[in-house]
C-alpha cells in the first residue's frame, strides 16, 4: 500500500518565506502568551500540597470547599480530578506551619467533616526551593540538550545543518511552551520529560532529511541547493508521514487510555511530533539554506598529502 | 551470495532474543504473599529463630507454604493474605522488637530461573504505591557545627603549647584568634599551620589577629561527612520501620532520598525518621551486687541496663561522656589482628574522658546507645509519646588513661565493630535534616496506573501492528516480529539491570519506544522500494535499502539517545523512570529493528530469484 505516491518534486522551498512567515507569527504568539500568561506550572515547580482523594460516591465540591474553609484551609483550591469521584485539593505553601503533617490532618479534617466513605490515593508534598532548585535544572537541561546536539550534529554533519536543527528544536520548544501558556494546561515534570522527548523526535526528523540532503549534494550533479533540498525533502517525504502516523497511534492510545497523571505528557508529544514533523521539513532545511549551505560544503575534503608534506619542510 | 547472513550471525540474533526472553520470563509469574523476617542492630535471623517461627505457625494454625532463611533474613510464603496477616501479628508479638517483620510481596520465581539471576522488574512507586520521602541536609548548620567543635580544639591545642591567646571566636566563615603580642601570634601561627593542614591561615599584625578559614577541600569533606553520616542514621532507623526493600540514597550535593513501599501510614514514618539517637559512656558498677540488682535492689548511685543478647550489666549512673562530643569513629583492626573501633572526640569532650579514665584504669566502661522510639500512645495533647530505649552495646576495659582519640576493643567480629562504628557516628553531631519532598500514592492509584499503563502498551502496539501489515503486508509482519523482540528485549534488560524501576512515564517511555522503534523499519523499507521504483533487482534494492538507511538510523538515534541520558541525569524517581526505558528501548530497537529484520529477511526472502517482494 501506498499512501503518498509522488511522483515529481515538490517544489519545498518555494513557500519557504510563507512558512517563514508562519513560523515566527506562531514564535511570537508563544512567547507572547508566556509573557503574559505564563506558564501554569504545576506543584513540582511552585511547591506546596496536592491532595487526591477518592470518593465512594460523586464528590460534593461545596461541601468539601466548606469543611476546608472551617478547618482554616481557606486558601484550598478544590478540584474534581479526572471523575465525579477523584477530588483534587491544593493547598499553596505557607509558612511556620508543620507542612510535613499538613495532609494527614486534611485528610482527617476531610473525613470528619463530609462523613462520607473516602481513600487517599496520593499527597504530594514539595517544598518551594525543591521547586526552584527544579525549575533551574529543568532549563539547564533543556539547554544542555541542545549545546549537546549542536555538537553532534555540527560533528557530524556540518554547522549550517547543526544551526538549523538546533533552531527547529527551539522552535519546537517554544511553541510547545506557547500551547501549554495558552490553554492553561499544568506543566509538571512529566511535562519536561515529554517536551525532552520531543526535541528527541523531532532531531530524529530532521537527522533522516539533512542525512538525505548530505547524500543528495554528493549525488546529484545538477541543481542548485533549494533544488537539492527540494528533491531530498520529497524523497522522505513518505517516511515523514508514516513514522508521524505510527508515533501518533501510540500517542493517541496513551492519551485516551494512560490515565490523568500522564495526560499532560501525552498531550505535550501529540502536539510536539506535529510541530516537529512540520519543522524538519520547513525550519531545518530552510535555515542551512539561509546560511548559504551549498554542494562543496558537503563534498569530503580531498587532502593532498604531499603538499602538505612539502609546505611543511619550506622554511 | 546477497542477503545471506552467515550461520553465526543467525544464530547470535537468536541467542540474544532467546537471552532476553529468558530474563524477561520471571514477570510472568504473579506474586505470593509473604512475611518477612529481619534482625535489628545487627541481629541476625538464624536457624533457631527459623525453627521458633515454623513451631509458632503450625501451633497456630497458620499454615504457610515455604519458609526460607537467606543472609540473615527469614521469608516465610503464603497461599492466602488472610494467612499473611494472621502470621504477620502472631510474629511480632513473639519475636519481640529484637525483630522487624514486614509484610512482602514475593515473586514467585520458578527455582531454576532464579539460579540464573532471574527477577521480574522492580516497579516504581507510583505503581506499587508507598512514599518517597526527599530530605534535606542542613549544610551551613553542619559547617556551624564543625566550626564550634574547631573553637575547642584551637583554645585547647594553644593552652597544651603555652601559647597566650586573649580570645578564640567563630567568625562568620572563619575562626579568629586573638593575641597579645607579636611573638604569640607568629608562635601560634607557626604551630597551628602545622597542626591544621586543611585550613588557611591568615596573620593580622595591626590588630594581631590569626584568623583560620576551612579550605574547599575541607568544607567538601565536612558536607560530604555531614550527608554520608544522615543516609547511615536514615538507613539504621527505616530498616525499624519493617518495610521490605527500603531505598536510601544520596541525591545530588545535599539530598537524601527515601522510598518506602507499601507503606501508607506516614505520620509514623515520619516520625521515625525524625527520632534521635545518641550515646554515652559510663564506668561498671563492678562493686554492685548484680543478682541483688536483678532482683530490685538497685543501688541508688546505680542502673541496671541490657546488652543485646539479655546480659544485664549494672552501670554507675553518673554519664562520662556524652556521644554529642564524638566527631568521628570508624573501625580497623590493632596490632593483634583484632577488630577495634576507634573514636575521636573533640577537645571538651577529650578532657571529660581524661579524667574520667585516670583513676579507673583497668576498670570496664561500657557503652549505652540511646534511642527515642515512637510509640502508638499519644499524650493529652496529641503528641507522640516518645519511648526511651537504652542497650549496652560494648562493655571493654580500660587499658590506659584515654584522651582524645581512643579505640574500643572487644566489639566482637569485624562487621560487629564496623557496625558498632555506625552507631557511634550515628549518635554523634549530625546536621539536621528536614523533609522538603513527600509524595504518596494509594494502593488502588497504583495499581490503576499499572492497569491504564498496561492498556495503553497494548492498544498502542495493537494500532501499529495492524497499520505495518496493511502498509508493508509481509514486510510488516517481520517489522512487527522485530517489534516483539524489542518489548521483550526492553523487559529483559530492565529485569536484568538491578537500579531500573519500572513507573508510569516508564510505561510512557515504552509506548513512545513503540512508535519511533517502527522509524528504522519505515526508513529501510522506504529505501528498499525507492530503489525498486529505481529499476534495481529486488536482492540488490533489500541489500541497498538496508545498507543506505543504516547511517541515518544510526544518527537519529544516538541524538535520542543523547536528549534521554540529559533526562536521566537531572531526572527523578518516575521521569529517570521514563529516561531509562527510553535509552533501552532505543538500544534494543536499533538491534532488533536492524539486525532482527534483516536476520528474517535474509532467511525468508534472501539469495532467491524474485520478481516481486510484498512490501
Amino acid at each position: 500500500m501506498q499512501i503518498l505516491q509522488v511522483k515529481e518534486t515538490i517544489a519545498f522551498m518555494s513557500y519557504r518565506k510563507g512558512a517563514l512567515i508562519f513560523s515566527i507569527l506562531l514564535m511570537l504568539a508563544s512567547v507572547f502568551s508566556l509573557a503574559t500568561n505564563k506558564l501554569n506550572f504545576g506543584l513540582d515547580f511552585t511547591g506546596g500540597t496536592l491532595i487526591e482523594v477518592g470518593f465512594e460516591k460523586a464528590a460534593d465540591l461545596n461541601k468539601i470547599r466548606a469543611v476546608m474553609d472551617n478547618s482554616g484551609y481557606p486558601d484550598a483550591v478544590v478540584q474534581l480530578y479526572g471523575s465525579s469521584r477523584d477530588v483534587v485539593i491544593r493547598l499553596a505553601e505557607r509558612e511556620g506551619l508543620n507542612v510535613e503533617m499538613l495532609g494527614n490532618e486534611v485528610l482527617s479534617a476531610l473525613q470528619k467533616g463530609t462523613g462520607q466513605k473516602m481513600e487517599m490515593r496520593r499527597i504530594e508534598f514539595v517544598g518551594g526551593s525543591v521547586g526552584d532548585e527544579l525549575a533551574e535544572q529543568g532549563g539547564l537541561a533543556m539547554l544542555t540538550a541542545l549545546i549537546c546536539i549542536l555538537v553532534y550534529v555540527a560533528f557530524r554533519f556540518e554547522w549550517r545543518f547543526a544551526l538549523g536543527s538546533v533552531f527547529a528544536l527551539f522552535h519546537d520548544v517554544l511553541l510547545t511552551l506557547g500551547l501549554f501558556s495558552v490553554l492553561k494546561l499544568e506543566f509538571d515534570l512529566t511535562v519536561l520529560a515529554a517536551i525532552l522527548a520531543v526535541i528527541g523526535y523531532s532531531l530524529n526528523d530532521t537527522i533522516v532529511v539533512s542525512d538525505r540532503i548530505r547524500e543528495n549534494f554528493r549525488k546529484l550533479r545538477e541543481g542548485g541547493p533549494a533544488d537539492v533540498i527540494n528533491i531530498s525533502l520529497t524523497q522522505t517525504l513518505s517516511r515523514t508521514f508514516i513514522t508521524s502516523i505510527t508515533t501518533l497511534l501510540v500517542l493517541a492510545a496513551l492519551f485516551f487510555r494512560g490515565g490523568e497523571l500522564i495526560h499532560g505528557f501525552a498531550t505535550a508529544l501529540l502536539f510536539g511530533v506535529f510541530v516537529g514533523t512540520y519543522s524538519s521539513i520547513y525550519v531545518a532545511s530552510s535555515v542551512a539554506l539561509a546560511f548559504g549551505i551549498s554542494k562543496e560544503d558537503l563534498i569530503p575534503e580531498v587532502i593532498d598529502k604531499e603538499g602538505a608534506d612539502q609546505e611543511e619542510m619550506t622554511p | 551470495m546477497l542477503n545471506k547472513y552467515p550461520l553465526w550471525k543467525t544464530l547470535m540474533v537468536l541467542f540474544i532474543v532467546a537471552f532476553g526472553a529468558l530474563y524477561a520470563l520471571p514477570n510472568l509469574y504473579p506474586e505470593d504473599p509473604a512475611v518477612q523476617v529481619s534482625g535489628l542492630r545487627g541481629v541476625e535471623a538464624n536457624a533457631a529463630t527459623l525453627e521458633s517461627v515454623k513451631n509458632g505457625l503450625t501451633a497456630d494454625n497458620i499454615s504457610f507454604s515455604s519458609i526460607v532463611l537467606e543472609s540473615g533474613q527469614l521469608l516465610v510464603r503464603f497461599s492466602d493474605t488472610e494467612q499473611q496477616l494472621r502470621a504477620r501479628d502472631l510474629l511480632e508479638e513473639s519475636l519481640g522488637d529484637k525483630f522487624s517483620v514486614a509484610l512482602n510481596l514475593t515473586p514467585a520465581t520458578p527455582a531454576w530461573l532464579a539460579s540464573v539471576g532471574g527477577t521480574p522488574m522492580k516497579l516504581g512507586l507510583d505503581l506499587s504505591g508507598g512514599v518517597s520521602f526527599l530530605m534535606e541536609v542542613n549544610m551551613s548548620e553542619a559547617i556551624v557545627k564543625a566550626q564550634e567543635a574547631l573553637v575547642d580544639d584551637f583554645r585547647t591545642d594553644l593552652r597544651g603549647e603555652k601559647i597566650r591567646y586573649r580570645s578564640v571566636k567563630k567568625a562568620n566563615d572563619s575562626i579568629n584568634v586573638q593575641f597579645r603580642n607579636v611573638e604569640d601570634l607568629t608562635a601560634a601561627h607557626d604551630f597551628l599551620k602545622k597542626r591544621y593542614r586543611d585550613f588557611l591561615m591568615t596573620e593580622n599584625t595591626d590588630n594581631l589577629t590569626l584568623s583560620a578559614k576551612m579550605t574547599d577541600q575541607k568544607l567538601k569533606e565536612v558536607r560530604e561527612y555531614a550527608l554520608q553520616q544522615n543516609i547511615t542514621i536514615i538507613r539504621n532507623r527505616v530498616n525499624e520501620l519493617g518495610v521490605s526493600e527500603p531505598l536510601v540514597q544520596r541525591q545530588g550535593q545535599k539530598h537524601i532520598i527515601i522510598e518506602l513501599p507499601g507503606v501508607q501510614d506516614t505520620a509514623k514514618a515520619k516520625e521515625i525518621l525524625n527520632a534521635t539517637a545518641t550515646i554515652e559512656f559510663r564506668l561498671v558498677d563492678t562493686d554492685g551486687d548484680l543478682s541483688a540488682a536483678l532482683n530490685g535492689r538497685i543501688p541508688a548511685s546505680s542502673k541496671l541496663l541490657y546488652e543485646r543478647d539479655g546480659t544485664p550489666v549494672l552501670l554507675k549512673k553518673r554519664v562520662m561522656l556524652t556521644g554529642d562530643h564524638i566527631v568521628d569513629a570508624g573501625s580497623s583492626f590493632d596490632e593483634y589482628s583484632r577488630p577495634q573501633v576507634n573514636i575521636s572526640l573533640d577537645s571538651a569532650g577529650g578532657g571529660k574522658m581524661s579524667n574520667g579514665t585516670k583513676s579507673n584504669i583497668g576498670k570496664p566502661m561500657a557503652t549505652v546507645f540511646i534511642e527515642y522510639k515512637p510509640t502508638d500512645r499519644k499524650d493529652a495533647e496529641g503528641n507522640t509519646i516518645f519511648e526511651k530505649i537504652e542497650e549496652v552495646i560494648s562493655v571493654a576495659t580500660i587499658q590506659a588513661r584515654l584522651g582524645k582519640t581512643f579505640r574500643i576493643t572487644g566489639a566482637g567480629s569485624q562487621s560487629e565493630a564496623h557496625n558498632l562504628a555506625l552507631l557511634l557516628r550515628a549518635g554523634a553531631l549530625v546536621a539536621p535534616i528536614q523533609i522538603v519532598e513527600e509524595r504518596t500514592v494509594g494502593p488502588t492509584l497504583g495499581a490503576e496506573n499499572v492497569q491504564l499503563g498496561f492498556q495503553a502498551i497494548l492498544m498502542g502496539f495493537g494500532l501499529v501492528f495492524i497499520f505495518m501489515i496493511i502498509y508493508y503486508r509481509a514486510f510488516g509482519v517481520v517489522a512487527n516480529l522485530a517489534l516483539g523482540a524489542n518489548l521483550v528485549l526492553i523487559i529483559g534488560v530492565m529485569s536484568l539491570i538491578p537500579g531500573a524501576t519500572l513507573t508510569l512515564p516508564g510505561m510512557a517511555g515504552i509506548v513512545l519506544t513503540v512508535g519511533m522503534a517502527v522509524d528504522a523499519n519505515v526508513l529501510i523499507f522506504e529505501r528498499i522500494r525507492e530503489e525498486m521504483r529505481d529499476g534495481k533487482s529486488v536482492q540488490q534494492s533489500i541489500h541497498q535499502g538496508y545498507d543506505a538507511a543504516f547511517s541515518t538510523i544510526i544518527d537519529a538515534n544516538i541524538t535520542t539517545l543523547i536528549a534521554a541520558l540529559i533526562l536521566y541525569a537531572i531526572g527523578t524517581g518516575p521521569i529517570k523512570g521514563f529516561a531509562i526505558t527510553l535509552s533501552i528501548g532505543i538500544l534494543t530497537s536499533m538491534f532488533t529493528a536492524v539486525v532482527g529484520t534483516r536476520t528474517i529477511v535474509n532467511i525468508v526472502w534472501g539469495g532467491k530469484r524474485l520478481d516481486k517482494l510484498s512490501i
